[in-house]
């Protein structure tokens, strides 16, 4: 009991790596799954399945950006959102000068990001705990509010894009099937480096830190600037989930970058199962499917939405990852 | 120039009244958040609906009884009591789970308690009016009148911090909470039955911020989601304080209140001395909702244990 | 107080959310048919507005005998959660899943500013009965669009004229600091010339004023115009009251109304809002009609609900027009343009830009007989009045 760390379970080890290689299992089968989806949709004729699984994985993207810091350096970032809204605002303000481009904005966008986290994260980690959860609200609330100030790109009004970003001065993104495997082929790329890195020396040493800090400290290791760069690269990727999400809605707002919205990923993160990559990926799906079902049903749906998760979180350990795992083969299970 | 400072001296007098209401007000929620967060190592996000819960107790008892007094007095035991049916049923299986899981199923509660109040009260605002004999507002300095029903706020939340202090600093409960907030599984060890003094506190703790959803109910909108935008004021306020302490959250509560009250007025007034007063109101409407965001990220930067950080909690 | 009776009804309705509504949606697509999609915040703070909506389009609806122009209609009801992102996906589920002929709705500009592409580039019509931009009104106004309630800045307009009709010198004026509240302020001024003590921009929710209301008392202003929608309108009027200014006459748009009365009450007595039309207006289709949403909802109608009301009647008369052909959509969007319909504000007419042109009147908050907190209308400030953003709209 100790108020002034956050404390992630302590998993042991060795089912860390069992889970961490089921995990990759998992995310193959739902890559596999995503790839094929519109073949499905020819057959059904319901393209708008589509449009449901466009934005499912780019909230899968900035989940798992999120698990990054989150679920491998214990660092529970409760402003991850304003790395979302900085990729959506950086297509918005270089639509109004005319720049149009998306690797243009998206490497502005990754660049504006990743300064901000550097300067944030500075700052932030000097704090723990729950004053690194408070901290880093902070900042995403001065963020936020300083958007809706912003009259010229609409402030809360919002700002709607024209058309879609075009790629190479072609207009592809247009077309719904593209936009589709453009998310899934950054979804794939964002989870490959994150897997890469989080098994990278890089990667032992933040798990390392995460675990048990003393220790890496005794063994010669400051942990601060693995977790800055982390925290770094995490708001680069949630930045790119910006920049898809402006261009699937084609319109930005600074309700992208909300408080509440910064909660939601981590119900993501944790509802899935933190610290597996896969877990998000499932968990974004989770939420944005239980929503769209819910809320089919009555104008009261928030009821049963939280009775779901209060129920996952009292019956279940890990998630719904967890439970699937359970479920699946509890022999396996310490 | 001599009328104008004395008016800007009595605004501002009045702006910092304002302010150390406001403050009082989140220090009633902050209260408990910080006891049950120092103690039971356990974020409750939840903690902001059971203000608005308050609020609604206090607005269905009012109307009932048609006094003020009684319908607060039925709406502190119900809030006590719903506290205790929470702890009992869902946050007594939480405190051994990591922080995520809690802030999952707090997170979860929140949706279910908003919606339940919108199922039971409806979607639309109520309102409480405020006691007859509070009404009108009283001659404070030179030609400054002052609300009374407001005096009368601030009187209270003087008054539960001062019987807060009492409890914790020399009762044996605050004894024990005192301990729990550095140590708990040492108190439970020397045989206090650490899960009854946990569902007093729990209890407690939701019955102060019922109490503050109650007294702010007259002057404020009683409706569905009011306590989402005060659980993060109460965050902050906590955070700044350090958590786990009562006198800490008291003097970040009063200087949230009154940085963002007074902010709010001046900070305006003062950026016109620097800039020309179309750059000046458009930065100072850009910073004042920042205000206290700042005052957080700058306090945590110099003590990023909070001013008053519980001992014993430090690594 | 609220009764039983608004919660059954609220049940009622909420059980034509659900998907169980639709019979077969591929039976749909064959003529004879209408589809219509209701897009309002039904959750949240706000959700109390999207009812207001929800329930005077479903009513109307009702009293159709659920047909439009012949047609049998399906309705389907959806939640944007006053979210733009989660508003523009559930638009699209509308209009490219179900295949909606018309969304209605919604209630916020910015979820309006979200939804028109989607929905007008996916063939259906869309109905706003509440947000009204400017840029929707002037130089992006779309064939596809079409406005029942007014153009945003036309409510601020009435109360600006007001001000300057009663020969107000100085004002101080109050907006929360959003886009919303820069457009009001900016409105209010349209029509008011006299001079401003002070301009106030409030962070968005904020929920005491007590700061403000000291300015408020240290100016000494001949009246206050206020733009507080929603929660942040009942703290205010309350604590104006309280703070004792109601000497000080309290002009206000959208921070007055049926939906916010309920908590306002004695403390809004008296103060003057804007609007095209009030629960006492004189006519036999608006008196029938309060008559029944009250006897089914339990609480009093505000403009949320005729303009979706209004939208229904619109639909109909269009669609009767066409002889239920809802295929043709440049047949049908010329009968959208002219058909008259029986609108509870009488007179009513669209602009170029398919905005109405319409009167505004001054209204004033009332306690009824039956104890019941209102509004009514005071005086005509507006007779047949158009937006000023109609002559940049090139259709």
């Amino acid at each position: 009991m100790n108020s002034s760390t956050t404390n992630i379970a302590p998993a042991h080890l060795a089912e860390v790596r069992v889970s961490f290689r089921t995990a990759g299992f998992a995310a193959l089968a739902m890559f596999a799954i995503l790839a094929a989806l519109p073949l499905l949709t020819l057959v059904t004729g319901d393209a708008f399945v589509l449009v449901v699984a466009t934005r499912i994985m780019i909230f899968a993207l900035a989940a798992l950006s999120l698990d990054l810091i989150l679920g491998f350096g214990a660092l529970v970032s409760f402003g991850h959102a304003a790395f979302v809204g900085i990729g959506a605002y950086a297509v918005a303000i270089l639509n109004a000068y005319g720049v149009n481009d998306l690797l243009v904005q998206s490497l502005v966008a990754v660049a504006v990001a990743a300064l901000f986290a550097l300067v944030t994260g500075a700052i932030s980690l000097r704090t723990r705990g729950v004053y690194f959860i408070m901290i880093t609200l902070a900042f995403g609330q001065m963020l936020y509010f300083l958007m809706i100030s912003l009259s010229a790109f609409g402030g809360d009004d919002g700002y709607t894009l024209p058309a879609r970003s075009t790629v190479l001065g072609m207009p592809l993104l247009e077309n719904n099937l593209v936009m589709f495997y453009t998310v899934l082929a950054v979804l794939v790329g964002a989870f490959l480096l994150a897997r890469m890195l989080i098994a990278s020396r890089f990667g032992r040493v933040l798990r390392g830190t995460r675990d048990n800090a003393v220790r890496m400290q005794a063994i010669g290791f400051s942990p601060s600037p693995y977790q800055l760069t982390a925290y770094v690269i995490a708001g680069s990727i949630a930045a790119l989930a910006g920049v898809l999400l402006a261009n699937q809605v084609e319109f930005v707002s600074p309700a992208y970058m909300s408080w509440q919205r910064s909660g939601e990923l981590i119900v993501m993160v944790v509802l899935g199962g933190m610290g597996t990559l896969a877990g998000p990926i499932a968990g974004a799906a989770a939420f944005i499917l239980l929503e769209e079902w819910l809320s089919s049903f009555s104008q009261h749906w928030k009821l049963g939405f939280g009775l779901i998760l209060l129920l996952v979180v009292l019956f279940s350990k890990g998630g719904v990852g967890g439970l699937v795992k359970r479920l699946l083969g509890g022999a396996h299970h310490g | 120039m001599r009328g104008l400072l004395s008016e800007m001296l009595n605004l501002f007098l009045l702006q910092a009244l304002n302010g150390v209401q406001f403050g009082i007000m989140l220090f009633l929620v902050a209260a408990g958040l910080t006891l049950i967060f120092g103690i039971m190592d356990l974020i409750n996000l939840s903690h902001g609906v059971l203000y608005m819960v308050g609020a609604y107790f206090a607005a269905t008892f009012v109307a009932l009884t048609g006094s003020f007094v009684l319908g607060l007095l039925l709406a502190l035991p119900a809030a006590l009591l719903l506290g205790i049916v929470l702890e009992l049923l869902v946050f007594r299986r939480l405190y051994e789970r990591d922080h995520l899981d809690q802030v999952l199923a707090t997170f979860g509660l929140i949706l279910i308690l908003n919606e339940s109040v919108k199922v039971i009260w409806g979607a639309a605002p109520l309102s409480v009016p405020v006691p007859e004999a509070l009404t009108g507002s009283v001659q404070l300095f030179g030609n400054v009148r002052y609300p009374l029903y407001r005096l009368v706020i601030i009187a209270a939340g003087l008054a539960t911090a001062a019987g807060l202090y009492v409890l914790v600093n020399f009762t044996r409960v605050g004894m024990l909470l005192r301990a729990g907030a550095s140590n708990a599984p040492m108190v439970s060890a020397l045989g206090v039955d650490i899960r009854r003094l946990f569902t007093v506190v729990f209890g407690l703790g939701a019955m102060l911020a019922g109490l503050a959803g109650a007294l702010v109910a007259p002057i404020l909108s009683v409706e569905p989601g009011m306590g989402d935008s005060v659980l993060i004021l109460t965050f902050v306020v906590i955070v700044i304080g350090g958590v786990g302490s009562v006198r800490g959250a008291f003097i970040a509560a009063i200087l949230v209140g009154v940085v963002d009250t007074v902010g709010r007025t001046f900070g305006p007034i003062l950026l016109r001395t620097m800039l020309d007063p179309s750059a000046a109101s458009q930065t100072g409407r850009a910073l004042a909702p920042m205000l206290i965001y700042i005052l957080m990220a700058a306090v945590l930067l110099f003590r990023p244990m909070g001013l008053f950080p519980v001992r014993g909690a430090v690594r | 107080m609220l009764s039983i009776r608004k919660r059954t009804a609220g049940l009622v309705a909420s059980a034509c959310v659900a998907t169980s509504c639709i019979v077969s949606p591929a039976a749909w697509a064959a003529e004879g048919k209408i589809k219509i999609g209701l897009l309002y915040t039904l959750s949240g703070p706000a959700a109390v507005l999207g009812e207001q909506s929800r329930d005077g389009f479903l009513l109307a609806a009702e009293k159709l005998g659920n047909k439009f122009g012949g047609l049998d209609a399906e309705i389907i009801v959806v939640d944007d959660e006053q979210k733009p992102d989660v508003a523009v996906s559930k638009a699209r589920e509308l209009v490219e899943r179900e295949k909606v002929d018309f969304v209605v709705g919604p209630i916020f500009s910015n979820v309006l500013g979200a939804i028109v592409k989607p929905v007008t580039a996916g063939g259906a019509f869309l109905i706003s009965t509440n947000a009204g931009t400017s840029n929707l009104a002037g130089a992006e106004c779309n064939p596809d669009l079409f406005v029942t309630s007014y153009q945003n800045d036309q409510i601020h307009e009435v109360l600006g004229k007001y001000a300057e009709n009663q020969g107000y010198k100085r004002l101080f004026l109050i907006a929360p600091n959003y886009q919303a509240g820069k457009d009001a302020l900016a409105g209010f001024k349209h029509s008011y010339k006299g001079e401003v003590t002070n301009e106030i921009f409030t962070p968005l929710g904020q929920l005491d004023f007590s700061a403000e209301l000291a300015q408020i008392a240290a100016d000494q202003p001949d009246a206050v115009y206020a733009f507080m929608p929603g929660g942040m309108g009942v703290n205010l009027v309350k604590q104006y009251r309280q703070a004792g200014l109601e000497g000080i006459p309290f002009l206000s748009a959208f921070t007055v109304d049926e939906s916010t009365l309920p908590a306002q009450q004695d403390a809004a007595l008296g103060f003057l809002g804007g609007a095209n039309w009030a629960q006492n207006y004189d006519n036999a289709q608006s008196r029938d009609f309060v008559k029944a949403y009250e006897a089914k909802f339990g609480n009093v109608p505000a403009t949320y609900a005729i303009q979706a009301y209004d939208a229904a009647l619109l639909i109909d008369a269009a669609v009767k027009a066409t002889g239920g052909n809802v295929t043709d959509k440049a047949k049908l969007r010329e009968a959208l343009e002219k058909t008259p319909f029986e609108s509870l504000r009488g007179d009513f007419r669209f602009g170029p830009n398919h905005f109405p042109i319409q009167d505004f009147y001054l209204v004033k908050v009332v306690k009824r007989p039956d104890g019941k907190y209102a509004t009514e209308v005071v005086e005509k400030i507006f007779d047949d009045y158009q937006d000023n953003y109609a002559s940049r709209c090139k259709m």
